[in-house]
C-alpha cells in the first residue's frame, strides 16, 4: 500500500478527492497562490520590524554607556564624546514650527479656493499645480533655497532683526551666513509641506455635502459665512489631520534643510540663527563620524526621530480617517 | 436701526470679499515657488548642459574647468532605480494582491495596509540608516547596492498602497465570471484582474519610481558618489541629487553650474513621470 500510493497509476484513486475540492472552489492551486502573495504583505511587515531591531542593535551601546539622558543633553561635541541631542530636537522642533505657520494658511486657503470657488472642471488642473510641488525633489529645495531664496530673505531678516530685534528676542541675530538658519529652513519646509496640507484638507472639505453649503446659503449667508458655518466645523478634524501629516513631514525633512540650516549644532533664541535638526545632522556627520559613538549617537537620534515621525504620522492618519467618514 | 442693519451688511459683505481675496492670494502664493523654481531650474540649467557631452561625461578631474558633465550620476540613479524596481515593485504588487484579492477586510490585510501606510511616512533617510546597518556594515564599503535597497524600501509601500487601490475599483464582476468559467483563482488574478487594472498600476509604479529617483538622504552614507563613469552597482556610485547637492554646497562655481544642470535632467525627469502618471489615471478615471 505505501510502496503503491506513489504508484502514478494509483493516483487515479486520489481524483475524486480533487475532484470535491474542485467543486467547494478550493484547489491546491489556489492555497500556493494564497500564500505566495500573503509571503509578500508578510514581507513588508517582517522588513519594518527588521528595520526597527537593526536600528536597536546599531544604537545599543549608546543607550548602555550614556543611558537616556543624553538625548536631553545640550552639548554637542563627538571629538570629546560628549553628545547631547537637545540641539538637534529643538532645530527641528523650531524649523517645523516656521513651516506650520507659513504652510497653515496657504494649504487651507488653497484647499478652500479649489473646494469652494474653482468651477468643478478646473478643480484637478489646478489642484496639480500645487500638487507637483510635492513632485519636486527636496534636494532641488535646496538648491533652490540657496542661490533665489536667501537672496530675497537675506535683506527680509536684516531688516526685522534691526527694527524688531531689540523688542523681541526671536527676531534678533546673530543672522546665520548668507541667511541661512531656522528661517530659511523653515520657508522651504512650508514649501514641501504645502502640498500635503492642501491635498488632505481639499479631499475632506469635498466630502461635506452640498445640501449643509445650500442650507448655509438658504440662511442668507454669504460665501465666506457658508464656509464658516457649513464648511469648516466638520472639516476641522480633517485640517488638524492634515497639518499633522504636514508637520511629520517637515520633521523628516533632510537634505534640503541640511543646505539652509546652516549646520551648527547650538541652541539659540533667534529665528534668523544657524543650526541644526535631527535628520539633517545625521545626514551631515554619518560619513565622517569615525568614533564608534558618534555613529551610535546619531543612529540614536534617528530611533527618537523614527518615533517621534511614527506617533504623529499614526495620529494623522487616523484623524483624517475619522473625517473621512 | 434700519442704518445699523445696513452697515452690519456691509461689514458681512467687506468680510466676504476679503475671506475670498485672501483664498486667491493663497493659491496665488502657492504657486509662485512652483513657478520660480521651474523658471530658474530651467534657466540656469538650460546654460550649464553645453551640449550632449553633459550628459555622457563624468566631470572633470579639475574643479574649475566647466567641461565634463553628471553622466556618471546619470548612470548612477539609473542603475539604482531599476535595481530597486525589479525587485520591490513585484514585492509590492504582490502585497497589494492578498490585501485586495486573497483577504479583503481580514485583520491581516489590515494592519499590513495600515503599517504600509506608516511606513510612506517614515523619513526616507532612515531607510538609508537601516540600508547602511544591513549591507554597509557587513560588505564593509558603501555600494551602490545598499542605496538600492533604500530606495526600494521607499518604493515599497508606494506600490503597494496604490496597486491595492487600483485592484478594488475592478468590478468583481468580471472575477466572478472568470471564476465561474473554472478558472483558478491564480490565474483570474493574474489574467483578468491585473491586467484590467493595468494602467492603474503602472500609475503607482511610475510615482514610486519618481519619488525614488529624487531622494538624496538616504544615498549619502550608502551608495555616496564616485567621480568617474562606473556600472559596478556593488560599489560607491554617483546618483543625480547627490551629484547635486555636493555640486550646490561646492565653492568651485563650474560645479555649481553643473548642479544646476542635473537639477534640469532630474526635474524634467521626475515631472514627466508624474504628469504622465496623471495623465494615465485622468483619462482611466473618464472612462
Amino acid at each position: 500500500m505505501r510502496i503503491g500510493s506513489e504508484d502514478p497509476a494509483l493516483a487515479v484513486t486520489t481524483a475524486p478527492t480533487t475532484h470535491r475540492r474542485t467543486l467547494t472552489g478550493r484547489r491546491p492551486s489556489e492555497g500556493v497562490a494564497r500564500g505566495v502573495a500573503m509571503g509578500g504583505a508578510l514581507l513588508l511587515l517582517g522588513a519594518l520590524g527588521l528595520m526597527i531591531v537593526r536600528l536597536a542593535q546599531l544604537s545599543a551601546p549608546i543607550w548602555k554607556e550614556k543611558g537616556i539622558s543624553w538625548v536631553w543633553g545640550s552639548t554637542w561635541a563627538p571629538a570629546n564624546g560628549v553628545f547631547g541631542a537637545l540641539p538637534f530636537i529643538l532645530g527641528t522642533v523650531i524649523t517645523s514650527a516656521i513651516a506650520l505657520v507659513i504652510a497653515t494658511p496657504l494649504g487651507v486657503g488653497t484647499a478652500l479656493f479649489i473646494s469652494e470657488l474653482c468651477p468643478a472642471r478646473l478643480r484637478r488642473p489646478v489642484g496639480s499645480v500645487i500638487d507637483l510641488l510635492a513632485a519636486v525633489p527636496s534636494v532641488i529645495y535646496g538648491l533652490w533655497g540657496i542661490y533665489v531664496l536667501l537672496p530675497i530673505l537675506l535683506p527680509v531678516e536684516r531688516a526685522l532683526a534691526d527694527s524688531l530685534g531689540r523688542a523681541i528676542p526671536i527676531f534678533s541675530g546673530p543672522i546665520g551666513g548668507n541667511g541661512s538658519g531656522f528661517f530659511a529652513a523653515g520657508v522651504v519646509l512650508a514649501i514641501m509641506i504645502l502640498p500635503t496640507i492642501s491635498a488632505v484638507s481639499r479631499e475632506v472639505m469635498l466630502t461635506i455635502p452640498r445640501d449643509a453649503r445650500e442650507a448655509g446659503y438658504a440662511l442668507g449667508a454669504t460665501r465666506w459665512e457658508m464656509i464658516r458655518m457649513a464648511v469648516l466645523p466638520p472639516a476641522r478634524t480633517g485640517i488638524m489631520g492634515a497639518l499633522i501629516l504636514g508637520l511629520g513631514r517637515a520633521l523628516g525633512e533632510t537634505v534640503a534643510v541640511l543646505m539652509l540650516i546652516g549646520d551648527v549644532p547650538a541652541v539659540n533664541h533667534s529665528l534668523f540663527a544657524s543650526g541644526y535638526s535631527m535628520a539633517s545632522v545625521i545626514a551631515n556627520e554619518f560619513n565622517e563620524a569615525i568614533e564608534h559613538l558618534h555613529v551610535q549617537a546619531l543612529i540614536g537620534i534617528g530611533i527618537v526621530l523614527f518615533l517621534v515621525t511614527v506617533v504623529i504620522d499614526i495620529g494623522a492618519r487616523l484623524l483624517v480617517r475619522k473625517a473621512g467618514g | 436701526m434700519a442704518r445699523a442693519m445696513q452697515t452690519a451688511s456691509t461689514r458681512r459683505k467687506v468680510v466676504d470679499k476679503a475671506m475670498l481675496v485672501a483664498m486667491v492670494a493663497a493659491l496665488v502664493l502657492s504657486a509662485v515657488p512652483l513657478v520660480s523654481i521651474l523658471i530658474e531650474v530651467i534657466i540656469k540649467g538650460l546654460h550649464a548642459i553645453h551640449g550632449v557631452s553633459f550628459f555622457t561625461q563624468p566631470p572633470p578631474g579639475d574643479p574649475t574647468s566647466t567641461a565634463g558633465g553628471v553622466g556618471n550620476a546619470i548612470i548612477g540613479t539609473v542603475l539604482m532605480v531599476l535595481l530597486a524596481s525589479v525587485v520591490f515593485i513585484p514585492l509590492g504588487i504582490l502585497g497589494a494582491v492578498y490585501l485586495a484579492e486573497f483577504a479583503p477586510g481580514t485583520r491581516l490585510a489590515r494592519l499590513v495596509r495600515f503599517f504600509a501606510e506608516v511606513m510612506t511616512g517614515i523619513p526616507s533617510i532612515l531607510f538609508g540608516v537601516f540600508a547602511y546597518g544591513l549591507v554597509v556594515v557587513y560588505v564593509h564599503h558603501y555600494s551602490g547596492l545598499a542605496g538600492a535597497l533604500a530606495l526600494g524600501m521607499i518604493m515599497w509601500p508606494i506600490v503597494l498602497r496604490t496597486t491595492e487601490e487600483m485592484l478594488l475599483r475592478v468590478p468583481s464582476g468580471i472575477r466572478e465570471a472568470s471564476l465561474a468559467l473554472g478558472t483558478p483563482k491564480w490565474k483570474t488574478v493574474l489574467k483578468v484582474v491585473l491586467p484590467s487594472a493595468g494602467a492603474g498600476i503602472t500609475t503607482g509604479a511610475m510615482l514610486a519610481v519618481s519619488r525614488a529617483a529624487g531622494e538624496t538622504a538616504p544615498l549619502l552614507f550608502t551608495a555616496l558618489d564616485w567621480q568617474f563613469m562606473s556600472f559596478k552597482i556593488t560599489q560607491p556610485i554617483s546618483s543625480l541629487p547627490v551629484a547635486i547637492f555636493s555640486g550646490a554646497t561646492s565653492a568651485y562655481d563650474p560645479q555649481v553650474a553643473r548642479a544646476w544642470g542635473a537639477a534640469l535632467t532630474l526635474l524634467a525627469f521626475v515631472l514627466i513621470l508624474t504628469l504622465a502618471a496623471r495623465f494615465v489615471t485622468a483619462r482611466r478615471s473618464v472612462t
